[in-house]
């Protein structure tokens, strides 16, 4: 890029009269949300984070440096970087209370959170945002009797639920999951609601109406593209409030249960060995904190990215930004 | 109106809740026909207002005593414990949401942003475990479990914390944004006025209304939260008393436990609708 076109730009951005300057041409898709990811380094980060996260979940058996069931009682809590018996790789944080790998252990138990995380929030995500569709488009008695529902489920702790619904289901993943979608889906129903009774009156939806398009046709075609980018940031935080949740579950002893293994449980087995094995009961939190903490960050750029409001900070050169910010 | 209205709607909530179990629950069949839960459900609804209007939920299976009584006992360690972490955190959660309104994108506003975003992203009981690790087990300042005085509920105070400060000092640093940017600010800064009046006492005032109902969220939210930190630290709450009676699946402890939490939830949400009414003139004629 020329000296001059970034002098240009940056005037651009830093006074009120952006006809003064040729824009140039803006990246689009995909190349779009790539430049502004590079140009926010925290964004960058948790997305890197994220991504190695899954590689290292997806192919935690080529990836994990031992079997996770594999112990024996001579192994029973090591301190991290012990060296393996059998001159493998060395122990990096340590071995828990039946001399399983913690590592590896952890690389498992992301299979687990990671999903359970991910499918609870398609499974809540898809249902809210249909029932949000049909109460903020039809408006009426539908509407009235789905938004009271939501106001009495948001109206209670969704852990509690979870812990009640989970009290008759018992423990397992799938229970799990299901309980998680059905704690969390009126987020969805609330915020897409919200969204379409915005867009319903819309030119656009009014002239689908005149050519005479079906309200199904109005609703997934015309009205849902335009949700799609608020949904998908409330889902991006949504997954990292599963997680948490599954984990709290998990350590209540009414998430995932043995021999399957999720962070939460991890924390949970760990918590008898406090004074003893401080490596059981921290690395899995820390797990859980930057998998969340990732989400977040990413859920804050994506909020500013798709908003075109805020967008073009991120697709500015540094100088330019830093001369708005001052202003 | 509009607080009766409210009240009643989340006094609905715990019943639906309560039906659930018992609809599907093999086990409690018998108990079924005893509770009345055959009956349509309107019926049963009627039948669950007014029991619970008699704060009557049956003997405790556990413990074989009423089992409102338990559950009231465990209420003032709770609000013992939430009241102590909420002193510590709207306090704090304000400040740093000030902080970071007051000079937006600088380094102590990214500091902020990211601090508040890694406290919503912890796991509180993790938190907790990582506190007793430190303070108590490390360098034995503070007892790791137990109940009683300032020393017992400054560790589970503060992994509670965490979160709220998370999310208060977010909406504060937001609606402390939109309000700095509107006219009486700019009226009152060209009288003269300090910066420090200017945010102190015009700007909160009229940014109060998004952090106060923030503040009812998560004061409720807190009730979560309780759950697992009491459980954690062994503190005398409503939570560990849910749980417990969880594991010996004592239905009428569960439902007094759930019951109380949600009257205490309605409270909540109750001082904060008269909070509006007191910060937001308007509301009173609304």
């Amino acid at each position: 890029m020329s000296g001059l076109g970034r002098l240009a730009r940056s005037a651009a951005a830093g006074a009120p009269t952006p006809a003064a300057a040729p824009l140039p041409p803006r990246p689009k898709g995909f190349r779009l949300y790539l430049r502004a990811l590079s140009s926010d380094k925290l964004a960058f980060a948790a997305a890197l984070f994220l991504g190695l996260l899954l590689v290292a979940a997806v192919f935690a058996g080529v990836v994990a440096p031992h079997d996770p069931e594999a112990g024996g009682l001579m192994l029973r809590n090591q301190p991290p970087l012990t060296a393996a018996q059998d001159g493998g790789v060395p122990y990096l944080l340590g071995t828990d209370q039946l001399g399983r790998d913690e590592l590896s252990r952890l690389l498992y138990g992301a299979r687990i959170s990671l999903a359970v995380g991910v499918v609870s929030v398609l499974l809540s995500g898809t249902f809210g945002v249909l029932v949000g569709l049909v109460a903020g488009y039809y408006r009426g008695v539908v509407d009235d009797v789905i938004m009271r529902l939501v106001d009495l489920q948001m109206g209670f702790p969704s852990l509690l639920t979870a812990l009640v619904v989970l009290y008759v289901l018992g423990a397992g993943v799938w229970k799990v999951i299901f309980v998680l979608a059905v704690t969390r889906w009126m987020i969805y129903a609330r915020v897409s609601r919200g969204l379409v009774l915005s867009h319903r009156e819309d030119v656009f939806v009014e002239a689908a109406q005149a050519m005479g398009s079906s309200d199904r046709r109005i609703l997934f075609r015309h009205i849902l593209p335009n949700l799609l980018s608020p949904i998908l940031v409330l889902a991006t935080l949504e997954v990292a409030t599963m997680i948490l949740t599954e984990a709290s579950l998990s350590f209540l002893g009414l998430g995932i249960r043995p021999p399957q293994s999720s962070w939460g449980l991890m924390l949970a087995e760990g918590r008898g060995y406090v004074t003893t094995a401080w490596w059981l009961v921290t690395f899995p939190g820390l797990a859980i904190l930057l998998t969340a903490l990732s989400l977040n960050l990413l859920a804050n750029w994506a909020r500013a990215v798709t908003d075109p409001v805020t967008r073009w900070r991120y697709l500015q050169p540094k100088r330019a930004r830093a001369a708005f910010d001052q202003a | 109106m509009v607080v009766v209205f409210f009240v009643t709607h989340q006094l609905g909530d715990p019943a639906r809740l309560m039906l659930r179990p018992e609809a599907t629950e093999e086990q409690v069949q018998a108990l079924r026909a005893s509770l009345g839960l055959d009956a349509p459900l309107p019926v049963q609804f009627g039948r669950y207002v007014a029991d619970l209007l008699r704060g009557d939920f049956g003997d405790s299976i556990w413990q074989r005593v009423p089992a409102l009584p338990i559950v009231l006992d465990r209420v003032p360690a709770t609000l013992y414990l939430a009241g102590f972490t909420l002193l510590v955190a709207i306090p704090l959660a304000v400040a740093l949401g000030v902080v970071s309104a007051v000079k937006p994108r600088s380094l102590a506003d990214r500091v902020v942003t990211v601090v508040a975003l890694a406290g919503v992203s912890t796991a509180d009981f993790w938190l907790g475990l990582m506190l007793i690790l430190v303070f108590a087990v490390q360098l034995g300042w503070l007892p790791t479990s137990g109940f009683g005085g300032v020393p017992f509920v400054i560790l589970p105070a503060a992994a509670l914390a965490v979160r709220p400060i998370g999310r208060v000092s977010q909406v504060v640093r937001s609606a402390m944004l939109d309000e700095l940017g509107k006219g009486y600010v700019t009226t009152a800064r060209a009288k003269g006025l300090g910066e420090r009046v200017v945010v102190f006492f015009h700007t909160i005032k009229n940014a109060s209304i998004p952090i106060v109902t923030m503040m009812g969220d998560e004061a409720a939210a807190l009730l979560n939260g309780a759950v697992v930190i009491e459980t954690l630290f062994g503190w005398p709450g409503v939570g560990i008393l849910l749980i417990q009676a969880i594991e010996r699946r004592d239905l009428p402890l569960i439902e007094a436990a759930v019951i109380t939490i949600a009257v205490m939830i309605v409270t909540v949400n109750l001082l904060v609708d008269l909070a509006y009414t007191l910060i937001d003139p308007r509301v009173r004629y609304g």
